[in-house]
């Protein structure tokens, strides 16, 4: 991939060493997940030349923004960075706080969408382009910020915890922008965040720092269900998917197809159209484990698969699945595991409810 | 009221504080900038040099000065080799005197502002292509706007009311370095009170107008904030 992202940086900070080294894909969200403290803004304020580690390396889109002691300056890179707070300009409106980067890289040959109108009628905000920073909603500003990150025509959107600093409501109001942006965007996101939810909803690559060290970074399908990663210790654990819309049934429900493997799940009727790409939550504890397929049984998908892995902890077990090439997690009892005898290469039959992601 | 000693007076006065005004925001600004931003260990010095006018006797002050300026002094050599002449008691003399001596009273509000706006406005405007420089006038001044009116309000003011620093490196001489300060000094010496009261009532009012327009247009002189 030519428009791939090359990122290795060393730097070194109290507490901790950032010391990375990625090949992050050019195109789609990629997740930057960890703790705080794990060095995930850090990364990120390196890819925008906000920190200088003395050791580093950083080429984006075929361009080198770094190179050891080489060092494109942040005003001179084609980025655009969203902080957690919105950090709009007091002293200008909206129209002029957009303008602000606007002007200033104007005719560059970033690429991505550049249309003014379709970025203010993507976000929303073309009503609010007279007023003033001080009279808005948190999500409001947030999504100006956006959209002036956006306007300077970068190859490269950065995004630090952007919904941190708001309430649930004006989450889920920002939300749905997200999704829109990720669908219609053609550059790369780097997306920072400690959030599963965020995660789950909105990234195509998932990288997982911990101490300054990267300890995986590949596609979300694949990481986010991993035993061995602190993602799934929670209650919530669970596999997120990507499907399509495949058919609406004549009975009313919706068939969905799993992108990158062969699993076809049945849910209740989807709004959406047919081909229309959506994500899919399947909680472990929604998943019931069988040896046999049960005739008499009223969950809607029912299907073979393999065990390819578990851990136990607390007497309850997550045991990993392998369905039609797709990875779920099951949680169980830790005695139904061992009277099942399932184990890494045990066939079993799943009972799966999926709900998708709004 | 005023006889024309202290017109020229007064005219030499505001003459004198606006120079020294302009001169005081173009060579504070960099200064209160380099103090609000650097991790040098030089912060702890210069700022100390800079601020030094605040405690130190004007009579002090003006004396080294004049000893710095005058005929033996190393200033006054290098004024006199450049074709200059000597600076103590001329115009130029107490512009120079002036600036010195209230420069702290420009650099700290415009400090306080650049400290108060913080590293986040100029990362974003980084992030939004704007140069260094370009962030300093699109984004720092308007941020700071409440700290320059502080900064150009105090300088004028405190211009207009030295004393023993003009006394020093400017002498009396009317209409050439006699200030109102120095004229009102005149007028009690001659026991002239009615003039000394007319002098002196027009810089009460002055400095009452100066501190209502600072309190007014600018409850706290510190730098507006970015929004969340």
């Amino acid at each position: 991939m030519t428009d791939a992202i090359r990122a290795r940086f060393r730097l070194p900070r109290p507490g901790f060493c950032l010391d990375v080294d990625l090949t992050l894909p050019g195109a789609g969200v990629t997740v930057l997940f960890g703790h705080s403290g794990s060095g995930k803004t850090t990364l990120l304020r390196c890819v925008a030349g906000l920190e200088r580690p003395d050791d580093g390396y950083l080429a984006v889109a075929g361009e080198t923004w770094q190179d050891g002691g080489r060092f494109t300056p942040t005003h001179r890179r084609a980025l655009g960075y969203v902080f957690q707070e919105a950090s709009l300009f007091p002293h200008l409106s909206v129209a002029a706080n957009l303008d602000f980067g606007a002007k200033r890289s104007g005719g560059g040959s970033g690429g991505g969408t550049v249309d003014r109108v379709a970025i203010l009628d993507l976000l929303g905000i073309g009503h609010l382009l007279q007023r003033r920073p001080d009279g808005l909603s948190g999500g409001e500003k947030q999504r100006i910020a956006i959209a002036r990150a956006l306007l300077t025509r970068p190859r490269l959107l950065l995004m630090d915890e952007p919904l941190a600093a708001l309430d649930a409501a004006r989450k889920n109001e920002i939300l749905p922008y997200l999704d829109r942006l990720h669908n219609e965007l053609s550059i790369p996101i780097l997306y920072v965040t400690h959030s599963v939810e965020e995660a789950s909803r909105l990234a195509d690559h998932l990288v997982l720092l911990e101490a300054g060290q990267v300890i995986t970074s590949g596609p979300f399908a694949e990481t986010f269900p991993r035993l061995d990663l602190p993602l799934q210790q929670g209650a919530d654990a669970g596999a997120v998917l990507v499907a399509t819309v495949a058919a609406h049934e004549a009975d009313g429900l919706t068939r969905l197809a799993v992108t990158g493997s062969d699993l076809h799940l049945i849910l209740p009727r989807r709004p959406e159209a047919i081909g229309s790409r959506l994500r899919l939550r399947v909680p472990a504890r929604d998943i019931t484990l069988t040896l046999s397929r049960h005739e008499d049984c009223s969950a809607l998908n029912q299907l073979p698969g393999t065990v390819t892995g578990f851990v136990e902890h607390d007497g309850m077990a997550l045991v990993s699945l392998d369905i039609h090439g797709a990875l779920l997690l099951a949680r169980i009892s830790g005695r139904s595991r061992q009277r099942l005898g399932l184990e890494a290469g045990k066939a079993v039959w799943a009972q799966v409810k999926a709900m998708a992601l709004p | 009221m005023f006889d024309s000693a202290d017109l020229a007076a007064i005219r030499l006065t505001v003459e004198l504080a606006s120079l020294v005004t302009v001169l005081l925001l173009l060579i504070g600004t960099p200064i209160a900038w380099w103090l609000a931003r650097t991790r040098s260990r030089l912060k702890g010095p210069i700022g100390a040099v800079v601020s030094l006018p605040l405690v130190l006797p004007p009579a002090v002050l003006g004396f080294y000065l004049l000893v710095l300026l005058g005929p033996q002094g190393p200033v006054g050599q290098l004024t006199q080799q450049l074709g200059l002449g000597l600076l103590p008691f001329t115009f130029a003399g107490l512009v120079v005197a002036s600036v010195i001596y209230s420069m702290p009273f420009v650099v700290q509000p415009l400090q306080n502002a650049f400290e108060a706006i913080g590293e986040r406005p100029l990362e974003v405007a980084a992030t939004l292509r704007a140069s260094p420089l370009d962030t300093f006038f699109s984004v720092v001044v308007p941020l700071a706007r409440p700290g320059f009116i502080t900064a150009a309000i105090l300088g004028f003011a405190h211009t207009v009311g030295e004393f023993g620093v003009v006394l020093m490196i400017g002498g009396n001489i009317p209409g050439k370095t006699q200030v109102v300060s120095m004229a009102i000094y005149n007028h009690v010496e001659a026991i002239e009170y009615a003039n000394a009261h007319a002098l002196s009532g027009v810089l009460l009012a002055f400095s009452f107008v100066v501190l209502l327009t600072l309190y007014t247009l600018n409850p706290s002189s510190r730098g507006r904030r970015l929004h969340d």
